[in-house]
């Protein structure tokens, strides 16, 4: 005899469509427009951000860079579900998260223009930096909900990774362990359909990525990533599930990279123009906009007032990027152990020497 | 006449010409179809050898390593990419566990012809983690071939070999090299031979060994020597495992004096045994100590300052110097 001894359903959030359609069941703080306006101000300082940081490049002043062009409400629904004591270990593409919990866009910028004070947030002194090495953070998640666990906290680790993620060792095992323990850990996957040139389709046969959380026994489910406000509400449950001990949860954010992978990229070698220009209807921030201004909310006047703040927000940023001169060379040695080992006193002096005969 | 061709286009040649010898030959890794790889080394592969020859794979470093094991049991001959040397860590299970073994633990009944290709090092302004420099803890892992490549000839004659080896190969591509030189390199089909240094420049007042990115600086410092009056000779080990000290020990043998630049970090560094092979057997002919000149014992910075990490001409000829003074 043979019976089913398990299934799964996988559920998707959306409250505004790209066609303007809007659910009627919107959570709480949609109905407060200060509420909405933070968050558009948030998706529009973060493309400015981008905009920026990708002509910086362009023009020889920043390295390599990974613009969020096209999922920016991904980032700003993390930074938004989130309580400040909460502990962020993000990926390479949530700025827009990163600038919502205290890191300031010239710290990103000294990151990315090679510089490691970029990584020594002033303002954010508990998340973790940026994480290159895909996949590889998530366990790092689960260690930091362990810690909450064991210390008997209400707090909860957010973890971001891409759709190419998915597919790494590293990230099952740490939803497993987080599924052992249920430990408060939510994992974000930010499937923007690209890991550089490898489309979703060539990364998993799943249907969804949030079914991967079923095979690890947790809870997972799709949101469309390209409306903040669903964003927002799923990720607010999911954390504040994890918080009251309801255990981890993957939240698969549906997007589109609108952009090459990084400056470094041309993605024009293999994917076609359409795909793209087509996606660009979706895209979040005019759809959380139309949606203001549809509700009364928003104005020409304060679309353009909003743009020239933000502007001068991030040229503000360059400016003060750009003035900080490179660390001396002996930096290298500092910071690396808690105290220099006494093995490397000489290497150091040798350094600082040539420094000194540099001038 | 071959063409004159960059190393990243001499690795690709090499690619196509192995594919195009041996119907068992595949390349895979992360974005290696259609994108032709991230530095373009298997540009155009997809369109000439098909999607089962040239296959993108999921991000899994350390799978597509344990995958080419299995192929290369099954008379395979996989060519594998990483796209940065610094994701290659996850590598090492399948590398050191596996491929480097499954020869001596079955008693050659299975074995692993495959090349695992790598672009490796600083100088182009990289993002965090991507200008690493391991080789020496690739080197430590017995089974396995390790060669560095420092121009587009060797990289083309000397990855032919690595893929035409019946065991398992690193090859690590200098990747500030990869667009920087040109050289002939005539398309024919001739390897390099492995296990084996080159002799670059000859010289009988001081020897000078490196292997890949490092040579430059080391070229253009025995070229400043000359113009002293200091004959430098100048050796690239180009296969860093197994260690070719015969021909390290006839020159030193001749010069008494031994400069060894390395990019990677000091300590445990392949300088260090090509050190200590010197004093094993070279000790009687030394006239001066044998000096390293590498990266420093830190994490690699990033890259406002890469430039201080790198071995430069200046400490390399500070170190001849210095070797030269000894009477
Ligand atoms: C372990 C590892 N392998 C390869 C890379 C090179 N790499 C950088 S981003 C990327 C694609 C990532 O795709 P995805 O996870 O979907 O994130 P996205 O870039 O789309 O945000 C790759 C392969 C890396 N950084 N780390
Ligand atoms: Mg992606």
């Amino acid at each position: 005899m043979r019976h089913e001894v398990a299934s799964f359903r996988i559920r998707a959030t959306s409250y505004i469509g790209p066609d303007g359609t809007v659910a009627s069941d919107l959570p709480a703080f949609a109905s407060d427009p200060e509420q909405l306006i933070g968050m558009y101000r948030a998706m529009v300082l973060t493309r400015t951000f981008d905009a920026k940081a990708v002509a910086l490049q362009r023009t020889g002043r920043l390295g390599t860079f990974a613009s969020s062009l096209g999922q920016e409400a991904i980032a700003v629904g993390i930074g938004t579900a989130m309580a400040p004591d909460d502990v962020l270990v993000p990926s390479f593409r949530e700025q827009g998260a990163m600038f919502l919990r205290g890191v300031v866009p010239n710290e990103l910028l000294l990151y990315w223009g090679g510089d490691e004070r970029g990584n020594d947030f002033a303002g954010q002194r508990h998340d973790f930096p940026i994480c290159v090495p895909i996949g590889t953070q998530a366990a790092h998640a689960v260690g930091v909900a362990l810690a909450m666990q064991l210390n008997h906290e209400r707090r909860v680790a957010v973890c971001s990774f891409g759709d190419g993620a998915t597919s790494r060792g590293d990230v099952y095992e740490s939803m497993n362990f987080a599924g052992v323990r249920q430990l408060p850990v939510v994992f974000v996957i930010n499937n923007n359909q690209w890991a550089i040139s490898v489309p979703r389709s060539a990364q998993s046969a799943a249907v969804t990525l949030a079914q991967k959380a079923i095979g690890a026994g947790i809870a997972g489910e799709q949101v469309d990533g390209n409306d903040v406000i669903a964003v927002r509400a799923v990720l607010t449950d999911a954390i504040e599930r994890a918080r009251s001990g309801g255990g981890p949860m993957v939240v698969e954010a549906l997007t589109y990279r609108l952009t090459d992978h990084t400056t470094a990229d041309d993605a024009s070698r293999y994917r076609p123009d359409a795909e793209v220009s087509e996606r660009w209807k979706a895209e979040p921030i005019a759809r959380l906009r139309d949606f203001l201004v549809h509700q009364g909310h928003w104005a020409r006047e304060r679309e353009e007032q909003l743009i020239d703040e933000c502007a001068a927000e991030i040229d503000a940023a360059v400016q003060d990027y750009e003035g900080y001169r490179p660390m001396p060379p002996t930096s290298m040695f500092e910071h690396l152990y808690a105290t220099l080992p006494h093995a490397y006193l000489a290497q150091r002096a040798e350094l600082h020497e040539l420094e000194r005969l540099d001038g | 006449m071959g063409d004159q061709l960059t190393l990243v286009e001499a690795v690709r040649t090499a690619l196509g010409r192995a594919m195009e010898d041996d119907g068992n030959v595949i390349v895979l890794g992360e974005d290696v179809g259609l994108n032709g790889g991230v530095f373009r080394a298997t540009d155009g592969l997809a369109e000439r050898f098909g999607p089962d020859r040239v296959i993108d794979t999921p991000i899994s470093e350390s799978m597509f390593v344990g995958l080419a094991v299995g192929l290369a049991t099954q008379g395979f001959h996989p060519i594998v990419e990483y796209q940065f040397m610094g994701f290659m860590y996850p590598a090492l299970d399948q590398l050191a566990n596996h491929a480097s073994r499954l020869r001596n633990r079955t008693r050659g009944r299975l074995t692993c012809p495959l090349v695992v290709r790598a672009p490796y090092g600083g100088g182009v302004h990289a993002p965090e983690h991507h200008s690493e420099s391991f080789e020496a803890m690739l080197a430590h892992i017995p089974g396995l071939r390790v060669v560095i490549p420092s121009s587009p000839a060797k990289a083309y004659g000397l990855l032919l070999a690595a893929i035409r080896d019946p065991d398992p190969v690193v090859f690590l591509e200098p990747k500030r090299l990869y667009r920087s030189i040109r050289e002939e390199v005539d398309d024919d089909g001739g390897a390099l031979p492995l296990d084996r240094c080159f002799t670059l420049r000859g010289g009988d007042d001081l020897t000078m060994v490196s292997w890949g990115a490092s040579i430059a600086e080391t070229l253009a410092a025995a070229e400043v020597l000359a113009a002293e009056g200091v004959g430098a000779e100048v050796i690239d080990i180009a296969t860093i495992k197994p260690l070719d000290m015969d021909t390290i020990l006839a020159s030193v043998g001749r010069t008494g004096r031994c400069v060894i630049v390395h990019e990677a970090a000091r300590t445990g560094g392949v300088g260090a045994d090509i050190a200590a092979g010197l004093a094993d057997e070279g000790l009687t002919s030394l006239l001066a100590p044998v000096t390293r000149v590498t990266g420093y014992d830190t994490v690699m910075p990033l890259f406002r300052n890469e430039h201080h990490y790198l071995p430069s001409e200046q400490r390399i000829l500070d170190a001849a110097h210095r070797a030269m003074e000894f009477a």
